[in-house]
């Protein structure tokens, strides 16, 4: 299947059902609400915790939405057509990261700014939460994809998902909470969020490959 | 030796209880780690015989 | 030559029962072998390294602490290594040694962390410190737990094997990566100066025993491993004729 072809399947199937778009952002909206209710309203604390709290409840919410990235497919067999079709998996695989980031990661980046308003960031480090989370998401989904890709054939799911995972997002969550910290101390961003960049661009370039392989693994040829 | 004596050794100036845990927990981890492994083998060559003993005694 | 001479080694190691046999000769002297150079190195550590003039003698716990760090970090590099193999020559082999390499890999980072905690204490004040080797040696740990919880949710051995090379050539990737981003983090939050391995050089009489030990943990690594990698083989195989003739 061809790039938009697959890109435009994810997302009619998705316009249907919608509450798959809503659920991850509604999950990470509540989890950043809960710290303020777990810790403090103090604004001062709440700024400094700020950039982290986003970043775990983004990644988390990431995973989430994750897990189910190749689940349908697997059980109506439709993976299993296209893992004996004779092209290459990469470019389907591609289309359908793609697809998912419109879907769970861009709302999620939208709905940053606001929640670091929310937790009282200034200004500029706001600006630098949205463009840090617009980077950073995409490499989230491509990790994300590769033990999706490892566990999509297991009944554990879920949490074991989280395990094969989490470690790989050490670096996304350090520099991009790191950057948003940066920004808010008035240090300058743009050389980490090149970093943050880079992580997107070579995430995307090599997941695909990788996800291919996991896929092939888990359906056992 | 570059301790004067065996009491000397075992203190380690104040810091024996810190030398002398950190090296009695790994070497136990360590060497249990290793047993482990190497029960593991002597289980499947056991299981392996007497798979053999059942299959020769059912022929 | 040379290459010739690795390649060979390479296709009859991949063999399993050419591994087999190689494993038999290779055992019997390696394990007293290992054990020997390990209690050198650290009884040599223990009790003949002169003190260091700083941290006294709390810093003997490098002697084992670095060691499984390194042996660790090692570990989990070879995963990765025979998971590409795996996957692109499909080496059966590979699959073996990924599995057999974790268990003992998770276990000295776990020394890692334990041994570092416990030498935090007189050097620190604290058990734990947001120090960047430990955090990166965490991560480490974390990235091994995650290895070993899907070899032991996959039933089936060589999706498993495969499964765990996969993963662990995407973590080696990411280990480089998470080294540096846990460095400068703990710039970013400046967080305590003292290190527990100073950048400074050893003096010989401290870096002997220390390499030593090193060479001792490594030999004690490829003693699990193989022993290890000869169940799971064995197991594998047992339909064939050549383990049907061992017994």
């Amino acid at each position: 299947m061809s790039f938009s072809a697959t890109l435009s399947r994810e997302l009619l199937l998705a316009w249907r059902r919608p509450a798959e778009i809503i659920n991850p952002l509604f999950f990470f909206v509540m989890v950043v609400a809960l710290f303020p209710l777990g810790v403090s309203p103090r604004p001062e604390l709440l700024a400094t915790l700020a950039p982290g709290v986003v970043w775990v409840a983004a990644l988390l919410a990431v995973l989430l939405s994750v897990d189910g990235l190749f689940r349908a497919d697997h059980e109506c067999g439709a993976l299993e057509q296209l893992l004996t079709a004779p092209q290459s998996l990469y470019i389907p695989v591609l289309a359908k990261l793609v697809a998912h980031w419109i879907l769970t990661g861009l709302p999620l980046v939208l709905m940053a700014p606001l929640l670091g308003y929310m937790l009282h960031l200034s200004e500029p480090a706001i600006a630098v939460l949205f463009v840090a989370v617009l980077l950073g998401t995409p490499t989230l989904i491509a990790l994300g994809a590769i033990g999706a890709a490892l566990t999509v054939s297991l009944r554990s799911g879920g949490i074991l998902l989280s395990l094969l995972v989490l470690p790989l997002y050490v670096p996304v969550l350090v520099f991009g909470a790191g950057v948003v910290t940066y920004a808010a101390n008035g240090l300058p961003v743009s050389g980490v969020l090149a970093l943050l960049a880079a992580m997107m661009l070579a995430s995307f370039v090599l997941a695909p490959a990788a996800v291919a392989a996991g896929l092939r693994i888990s359906s056992g040829n | 030796m570059y301790f004067e004596s065996f009491s000397a050794f075992l203190q380690m100036g104040t810091h024996g209880v810190y030398v002398w845990s950190a090296y009695g927990i790994s070497a136990l981890l360590i060497v249990g780690n290793l047993w482990l492994a190497y029960r593991g083998e002597q289980k499947v060559r056991e299981e392996l015989r007497r798979l053999a003993r059942r299959e020769q005694s059912g022929q | 030559m040379i290459w010739s001479t690795l390649t060979r080694w390479y296709h009859q190691l991949g063999s399993p029962r050419y591994f087999y046999r190689f494993s038999d000769v290779v055992l019997p002297w390696l394990w007293p072998l290992a054990l020997l150079v390990t209690a050198t190195g650290l009884i040599w550590g223990l009790a003949f390294a002169p003190e260091d003039y700083q941290q006294g003698n709390s810093y003997r716990i490098i002697f084992i602490h670095v060691p499984a760090a390194s042996g660790a970090l090692l570990g989990y590099v070879a995963m990765g290594v025979a998971g590409l193999v795996n996957l692109v020559w499909r080496m059966k082999m590979a699959e073996v040694m990924i599995k057999a390499i974790a268990p003992f890999g998770a276990l000295l980072a776990a020394i890692a962390l334990i041994t570092g905690a416990i030498w935090g204490k007189p050097t620190w004040g604290t058990y734990w410190e947001w120090d960047a080797r430990l955090t990166s040696m965490l991560i480490l740990f974390f990235l091994y737990l995650g290895v070993m919880a899907l070899i032991n949710a996959i039933p089936d051995p060589r999706q498993a094997g495969r499964a765990a090379g996969l993963l662990s050539l995407v973590g080696v990737i990411n280990v480089v990566i998470v080294k540096y981003s846990v460095e400068w983090w703990h710039s970013l939050h400046q967080g305590s100066t003292l290190k527990l391995v100073g950048k400074s050089s050893m003096p010989p009489e401290m870096l002997t025993p220390l390499l030593i030990s090193m060479l001792g943990i490594y030999l004690l690594f490829a003693v699990s491993v193989l022993w290890r990698a000869r169940a799971e083989l064995l197991w594998r195989e047992r339909k064939s004729a050549w383990v049907k003739e061992l017994h």
